[in-house]
């Protein structure tokens, strides 16, 4: 193995009291430079010359909308036209108008493209009928002139209700009792997270157009053209050829539109057949947020074992995940999220059970990090607090437990390259000089301790008004599809050498911000020994390109990136074998005398990399990225409200192809996982987003963002030619926790639950009624009614059966999470450690 | 209702209702399609202009308040020479490119306007100050820290 930093390791910087503050244009210690080239479609970007969907202009096009459940569960009886309306000016598509199957799928088929009269709804968003019209106003009027009836079921709401479960996993290996029964200290902890909306500034939208051949093209906002190519075969009866998509430039996707896109294609298509007209389906925010899919939510329930010494000896993990009303993804996001659930640590013996449920929801789906970031926050916060517990530093049960190469990981993985977990660990906390401001903090908060000043809170209000803290995490992801699934995919990536001497990549891998259009020609150009701008990529339009697979899963730089990288070799090796010279000299004659030829490359297994699916045993990925990260807060003491002041991220991806680009998605990927952290949350009350606009549901802006530090760490996997592993979801994994842990350094409480809003904080200081629970029901302020005893006694510990139960008898949180109790609130659980009063 | 704009420098006069958002008119009326809508309710700031030197977002703005009004949109920053098919990027497009304050573009055209207003009025490479002229511009894409750097280039005197 072979990690290789660029420039190597330094000293800390020179002012220590802006240990984490980088001027712009300062270097930062192993911040990677030469910059690679420009972002290829940077300009068309910069000058409003980029067509995005919304900008495309279909002379003659109709305008769509979609009619939508009111409800989070019901059966419909009947889709009323107001018989006062002209609806001859409109076109009005329910389930009945669809040619092929009503089913739109990736994993299970249980969702309808609409619901039919007489089936059951199943979500508050979900689609029962379409309309189009000319323009915007009729079709106002239309809407207004349908009326949908229901009988009312009753909804599902809460997974740890539901009994329909999607998927269920079990990883162990070792023995959990004989871990436990070594074990001098064994903390129990529960964590939840709720939803996060992936909140791209471009909404979704497609656009359908009739083709002559019967078919459709549609033309949208998009991360995985041939999903929704299939989609569209099998709802509209269509050939391949029949059947096109074409990626408009897409304005982020972050996994939103790995899934809900296919929906939108079939939508518009249908009214587009209907209408025999170009449709628009252009979504505003508001439907993009109640109708699309969401991270989902979590409860992970942790019951670790360790010895005095910080190591860990037994790891008994319950996950329970919120799939929603149909399957989706969940799935594969649930057996990521398991297969992180441990963290990056060496553990003997491990039990992860995980399991996810069908609620009266809008459906979850994919979003940056695919289960992973839930489970890594729950794992690096139960981690904490066992170092808390043990009076060790966050920084050194990390060191003692984190993997190490040739380890094995609970899936019975060996780690046998590209382990640089250690490395990002060390060079995140020395650039952040962690332990050196973790004294100081330490040092103000016990001064700030008991002087009482606030009743019932363990923290004066002094006249700074403020606590800081710093707090760290240390994370890994899995690089490229979980299992097998890259050897099902069976991708296929092309070069194309035209008769007229041009070099053209064709693949199905979208750009959507994260760099794919820049890097792939940067790749071809170095492997064929050409200039940059001598390299085209072709559109990612499915009657030209072929299946590269989705665009998702941190998997386009290493997976199809390799697969360039390998074609090229061979067409370079062609051309230069017929002509003796080198590839670049000699192109431009060679293919003027031969013609068009085209390389295919299709993707073959790593070597040495094998999984079982139906055991769950083996390589669950080639390689992992490992990222730590370094966050340091203010916490108001007032107000509860916190300020992620820095962040030191320190990720390695492997081989480093474009600096620029991949510290972007460092940044991208860290500031949404603060988001997550402090701020967004997605309140619901009776199956139905309430915050389900831009002015209420919040994510952070340029003054709430930090100032954030990347250090690339590079320890390049071997089966990819080139090294990297990936880098998009990566960073997303560690945000949430490293805050959390600075929360608690700054004020001395833990926050089980995400986000850490002020309300939550406050709870936990004791100072406010505590607030409901991520991803449950009611509106979750602190004016809220607190939940019932019965409520909250109900956690994912019921599915832990068998065993000696050797968890302490005193409590283990130093500040427990809850507010006051007033006279005649619920009591608190008392047979939850962590919930005891002490 | 018959609107007369100055819109990138080019005398614009159109009859439409006077309640139609300044965004719609843009886009759809004159095709400048360079503006985005993000939010329709003022969050995002995709859709900034600058009016009369003030940034604005456009759909918030009834065109009957932009009348007789110089607007500045994305298409107007980059310099356009007779005889060339291509645009020379301006100096905050510039820097956009190289430090990579572009991801994948949605927010660009807005984030621009906003800090082509805050360099116009004289901002200088302050950090803080940059933040908070650029605070109304939500970016999902890039943790903000290369648009600032961007702007930070943009702000410096030029040697």
């Amino acid at each position: 193995m072979t990690i290789r930093t660029e420039p190597p390791r330094v000293a800390r910087p020179s002012r220590a009291e802006d240990a984490l503050l980088v001027a712009p244009g300062q270097t930062v210690p192993g911040r990677a430079r030469p910059r690679g080239p420009l972002r290829r479609e940077g300009p068309a970007k910069l000058t409003g010359e980029a067509k995005y969907a919304d900008d495309l202009v279909f002379p003659g096009a109709w305008y769509g909308a979609t009619i939508r459940s009111t409800e989070a569960r019901a059966r419909l009886v009947a889709i009323d036209r107001d018989e006062a309306f002209d609806w001859s000016q409109v076109v009005v598509v329910t389930a009945d108008d669809i040619p092929g199957d009503n089913i739109v799928s990736l994993i299970s088929d249980d969702q309808p493209v609409l619901v039919p009269v007489g089936g059951e709804i199943r979500h508050h968003a979900e689609p029962l009928a379409l309309l189009a019209a000319p323009d915007r106003a009729t079709l106002r009027a239309a809407r207004a002139a349908i009326d949908v009836r229901t009988d009312p079921l009753p909804p599902v709401l809460d997974p740890l209700d539901s009994d329909h479960v999607f998927a269920h996993y079990e990883i162990a290996s070792g023995d959990l009792d004989a871990g436990f029964a070594e074990a001098d200290v064994v903390l129990e902890g529960t964590y939840r997270v709720g939803h996060q909306e992936q909140l791209y500034i471009e909404n979704n939208a497609m656009i359908a157009v009739p083709r002559e051949d019967g078919g459709v093209a549609v033309h949208g906002s998009l991360q995985c053209p041939y999903y929704i190519h299939k989609a569209l075969k099998r709802a509209m009866r269509l050939s391949d050829t029949q059947a096109q998509v074409v990626q408009a430039e897409t304005g982020g996707g972050f996994g939103g539109k790995e899934e809900y896109p296919s929906i939108i294609a079939i939508h518009a298509a249908l009214l587009a057949r209907k209408c025999g007209k170009p449709v628009r389906m252009i979504y505003e925010r508001h439907e993009d947020i109640v109708a699309t899919t969401k991270r989902h939510p979590a409860v992970v329930t942790h019951r670790t074992g360790v010895r005095s010494d910080g190591t860990l000896v037994a790891q008994e993990i319950e996950i329970v995940m919120d799939g929603g009303a149909y399957c989706t993804l969940t799935p594969v996001v649930l057996s990521r999220g398991a297969l992180h659930a441990g963290g990056p640590y060496r553990c003997p013996n491990v039990r992860i059970r995980a399991r996810a449920s069908r609620t009266n929801t809008p459906p979850n789906g994919a979003f940056r990090g695919f289960g992973a970031p839930q489970t890594e926050f729950a794992a690096e916060t139960h981690l904490n607090r066992l170092a808390e517990r043990l009076g060790l530093s966050p920084l050194e049960i990390r060191r003692r437990n984190v993997y190490r190469l040739d380890d094995t990981t609970p899936t019975g993985q060996v780690l046998r390259e590209s382990v640089a977990g250690e490395e990002v660990l060390e060079r995140a906390a020395e650039a952040a000089e962690f332990e050196r401001v973790r004294e100081r903090t330490a040092r103000a908060r016990s001064e700030h301790q008991g002087s009482g000043a606030v009743p019932s809170a363990p923290l004066a209000t002094r006249p700074e008004r403020t606590a800081s803290g710093i707090g760290l995490a240390l994370g890994w992801h899995g690089a490229g599809f979980t299992g097998s699934g890259e050897v099902k995919l069976s991708s296929v990536a092309s070069i194309e050498l035209t008769a007229a001497g041009a070099v053209r990549i064709l693949t199905g891998s979208t750009e959507m911000g994260q760099g794919t259009k820049t890097i792939f020609p940067q790749l071809v150009a170095e492997a064929l020994g050409v200039a940059y701008e001598a390299v085209e990529i072709a559109p990612q339009d499915t009657a030209f390109v072929p299946d590269s697979g989705p665009t998702v899963a941190s998997r386009t730089a290493m997976v199809v990136g390799g697969l360039l990288i390998t074609a090229a070799r061979r067409l370079r090796a062609q051309v230069e074998t017929a002509t003796g010279g080198t590839f670049a000299d000699t192109y431009a004659d060679w293919a003027a005398a031969h013609g068009t030829i085209r390389v295919d490359e299709r993707f073959e297994p790593y070597p040495g990399v094998h999984f079982d699916d139906e055991t769950y045993r083996g390589d669950a990925y080639p390689a992992f990225g490992w990222a730590s990260c370094v966050a340091r807060v203010d916490v108001d003491l007032d107000t509860g409200e916190v300020l992620v002041r820095d962040v030191v991220a320190a990720d390695d991806i492997g081989t480093v192809i474009h600096p620029v680009l991949a510290e972007g998605q460092v940044e991208g990927g860290t500031l949404q996982a603060i988001g997550y952290a402090t701020i967004e949350e997605m309140k619901l009350r009776d199956g139905r987003y309430l915050n389900d606009r831009l002015a209420t549901y919040l994510i952070p802006t340029a003054l709430d963002a930090p100032r954030i530090s990347t250090i690339l760490v590079q320890a390049p996997f071997s089966g990819a030619p080139h090294g990297a592993k990936g880098v998009g979801e990566l960073p997303m994994d560690v945000g949430a926790p490293a805050v959390i842990a600075a929360i608690h350094d700054a004020v001395g409480v833990w926050i089980h639950d995400l986000p850490a809003t002020p309300e939550r904080i406050l709870a936990a200081l004791g100072a406010a009624a505590r607030p409901v629970e991520p991803g449950r029901e009611g509106a979750g302020s602190a004016a809220a009614p607190a939940t019932s005893a019965a409520d909250t006694n109900r956690n994912v510990r019921e599915p832990i059966l068998g065993g000696t139960d050797p968890r302490p008898e005193g409590r283990t949180d130093p500040l427990p999470l809850r507010g006051p109790q007033e006279d005649g609130a619920p009591q608190w659980p008392s047979d939850d450690p962590a919930d005891e009063r002490g | 209702m018959n609107i007369r704009m100055l819109v990138n420098g080019a005398p614009t006069e159109l009859d439409v209702p006077g309640m139609r958002r300044l965004l719609d008119v843009l886009r759809e009326d004159l095709g400048l399609t360079g503006t985005k809508e993000g939010c329709g309710e003022g969050e995002c700031g995709a859709c900034s202009v600058i009016l009369d030197g003030q940034v604005v977002d456009s759909c918030l703005v009834p065109v009957s308040q932009a009348d007789g009004s110089t607007v500045r949109t994305v298409e107007g920053l980059a310099h356009r020479s007779a005889g060339t098919s291509g645009a020379e990027l301006d100096a905050l497009q510039q820097a956009f490119l190289e430090t990579g304050g572009a991801q994948c573009g949605i927010c660009t055209p807005g984030m621009l306007m906003a800090a082509r207003a805050y360099l116009d009025a004289g901002g200088g490479p302050d950090e803080d100050a940059i933040r908070e002229a650029i605070a109304g511009n939500l970016c999902r894409c890039t943790g903000y820290t290369k648009i600032v750097e961007a702007i930070v280039v943009a702000a410096r005197p030029q040697a």
